[in-house]
């Protein structure tokens, strides 16, 4: 399927990367994902697929983003599952998610950021100073949030590097911050149509709406084949689904999630699984994970354990809600779509029961036997709430090994050890 | 049947051999700078039907010697409930990893805690202070109880503790009372951590800080309920690895046939 000898270096030259550098980059990745991915056994055909969107991560997909760019199009960077996609497609936008998952450049964003920042945003700094991020060269505009203070801040710095504008998400959940919220989409709106020189309609709101829904309900198919044990796919396989998501062109994603959902089907009917059916099954919860971050994922599944969901921005929280379809009227269809963001249950909410109730809910959908609770070091909001998600798990009977981490590998000896003694627990 | 035990670790390996459930011998050895080596010694010292791993070293030992693997922490659960059965916590302080797990009354793990990003209070630790202080590891806690008065040692860091140290001993602080203050500061933060999982009494004190007579004291001090040190504390780690990998049940509380 991939085209081995299409040469991208003039087109990475052209978006002003820093080749030596990128270079080293694209030999890294395929390591980690070679080591993590196509080691393991009885994997889904199906994500024969995501093998090959992972080869190209920076060549066909980004060749098809100039392309897009250059039929009048636009392309929208984003950092956070807040930012409508909806609307920026409607106005001809492609949304794409950010290179934000590894230590890259360091010692440049050092010179900027304090070095206790979270290891997201420091690694969003560093591919941008660093230059080895074909998407973010790529955008017309980049989106930034609210959703803690560590990226707000780091936004006014971006800025300095990208044409930024920055949408803000209200952390309480009152009437008053759903009215904030969308004006924020009117705003956002405006903006969007000053950037793409295109007026938003209805029409073409509400057939982004559909599109982006189908993606979700594909995504939640997937996750329903989770619930089947033996588990008929490996979390680290159901991550990279999400995590390809954020960036991946719409209806060709849906329908290979829905091609893999099938194939789950014919597995669960079949009773064949991924992992043996008394393999210690965990849910992840936690800060998000962006790509090449596979560091839990991969630590659980090589000790024997496998991960049945993730209430995750890279799993449940970026899937679960669809917006309504029912709307008449652009207004009507942007209240909807308001709504529908306002529902995800991310930690920057003060309180957050809402996402206490996600974490319960899904482990006893997914039968899970325990809970690991992942929070970057340095993202306050999770760390701390962390405490309240052990204490309701606790409650409902469900061990919880919290694991606070970042993208290095200096930990993975001490957290292998520490997982493994949490599945021996869940086993025992 | 006759069952090894090994609990391959960061500063020393440990043997036990169990047969039909009772333990034979053990040996403490210093892993040096082959630890596996050194396990292959003590493969080769006597037959066995079976063999469990545990410790830094337990996925090679799987590798070299067929050995069933089991994690520290589930090893020292093994390993206590059959020799103290009667304890419901176990703190572990080891070369370069303090752990403390918290029992059912069957011996099964509910909750443990164990460092990930730094091995600050640990067996190394107190390592690097004795060579501070010019003085064995042995003599370091004696040293400590000696003292008739304590200094406040503030850093946790091994490498920031060891300057901290050396400015006490220039300020004319007598090296017991430094010693004093280093063990208060390490069972301090092993305490929060005990605190942390909730450890309940009576609490088996295991793996070579519990050769520590201060580190004890302080502890026992601390926990404001009974501590006991496990008789051979490095030893638990490779009797949980035997008992793991052994299909006989252990003669509860299992000792020592010979000495």
């Amino acid at each position: 399927m991939s085209d081995t000898t299409v040469d991208y270096h003039p087109m990475w030259t052209e978006l002003g990367l820093d080749l030596v550098a990128h270079d080293m980059l694209l030999t890294a990745i395929p390591q980690m994902y070679a080591d993590a991915y196509l080691s393991q056994q009885d994997r889904p055909a199906g994500m024969a697929y995501f093998d090959f969107v992972l080869s190209e991560i920076h060549g066909l997909r980004i060749k098809e983003l100039q392309d897009h760019k250059a039929a009048g199009g636009t392309v929208i960077g984003t950092f956070c599952l807040y930012v409508p996609e909806e609307i920026i497609r409607a106005l001809g936008g492609l949304s794409v998610g950010l290179c934000a998952g590894a230590e890259w450049a360091y010692d440049q964003v050092e010179q900027v950021l304090p070095r206790n920042t979270c290891a997201l945003i420091k690694s969003a700094m560093g591919f941008k100073m660093g230059k080895v991020c074909p998407y973010v060269e790529s955008a017309d505009l980049v989106v930034g949030e609210t959703t803690c203070d560590g990226k707000k801040k780091a936004y006014e710095l971006f800025g300095e590097l990208a044409p930024v504008y920055v949408m803000e998400l209200p952390q309480m959940k009152r009437a008053a911050d759903l009215e904030l919220w969308r004006g924020e989409l009117d705003r956002f709106v405006a903006k969007l149509e000053e950037v793409t020189g295109r007026r938003l309609t209805f029409e073409a709101l509400q057939q982004a709406t559909k599109e982006v829904n189908d993606k979700r309900r594909a995504l939640q198919r997937l996750n329903a084949a989770r619930v089947a044990s033996p588990a008929p796919i490996s979390g680290k396989d159901a991550l990279l689904a999400v995590q390809v998501a954020f960036y991946d062109d719409v209806p060709r994603f849906t329908q290979m999630v829905n091609k893999i959902a099938d194939e789950l089907e014919a597995r669960i009917a079949a009773g064949q699984g991924v992992a043996p059916a008394d393999a210690p099954r965990v849910l992840i919860t936690g800060s998000p994970m962006s790509i090449p971050n596979w560091k839990v994922h991969d630590l659980v599944e090589k000790a024997g354990g496998v991960v049945v969901s993730e209430e995750l921005c890279t799993g449940a929280r970026y899937y679960e809600q669809l917006v309504a379809e029912d709307a008449t009227t652009l207004e009507d269809l942007l209240d909807d779509i308001a709504e529908k963001y306002l529902d995800i249950n991310c930690a920057c909410f003060t309180p957050n029961p809402g996402r206490i109730e996600d974490v319960l809910r899904l482990a006893r959908e997914h039968k899970a036997d325990g809970i690991l609770h992942y929070a970057l070091q340095f993202c306050a909001p999770y760390q701390i709430e962390a405490t309240t998600v052990e204490r309701a798990a606790r409650d409902a009977g469900l061990p919880l090994l919290r694991v606070d981490t970042d993208y290095s590998m200096e930990d993975v000896g001490q957290l292998a050890t520490r997982i493994e003694a949490f599945l021996e627990m869940l086993e025992a | 049947m006759r069952v090894l035990g090994l609990d391959v670790g960061s500063r020393t390996v440990d043997a036990v051999w169990l047969e039909d459930g009772a333990i034979t011998d053990r040996a403490v050895l210093d892993a040096g700078f082959a630890p596996q080596e050194v396990a292959a010694e003590l493969v080769a010292r006597a037959p066995f039907d079976r063999i469990g791993a545990t410790g830094y070293g337990r996925h090679a030992a799987a590798l070299h010697f067929g050995a069933e693997v089991i994690t520290e922490i589930g090893a020292y659960a093994l390993g206590a409930a059959a020799l103290h059965p009667e304890a419901r916590s176990i703190l572990d302080i080891g070369g370069q990893d303090t752990k403390v797990i918290r029992l059912d009354p069957a011996g099964r793990v509910l909750d443990f805690e164990m460092n990930d990003k730094c091995a600050a209070g640990t067996g190394r630790f107190l390592e690097v202070m004795a060579r501070a202080l010019g003085c064995e590891i042995d003599e370091l806690g004696p040293a400590a109880l000696a003292a008739s008065g304590t200094v406040r040692v503030s850093s946790m860091c091994t490498v920031f503790a060891e300057s901290e140290v050396i400015g006490l001993l220039h300020r004319g602080e007598p090296r017991e009372s430094v010693a004093r203050g280093l063990h208060e500061a390490v069972a301090r933060r092993t305490l929060s951590v005990l605190r942390r999982v909730r450890a309940e009494p009576p609490l088996l004190f295991a793996g070579g800080g519990a050769r520590n007579p201060a580190l004890v004291e302080l502890i026992t001090s601390g926990m404001g309920g009974e501590v006991f040190v496990a008789p051979e504390p490095q030893i638990v780690g490779a009797v949980g690895a035997a008992l793991h990998a052994s299909q006989d049940r252990p003669r509860v509380p299992l000792t020592l046939k010979t000495s």
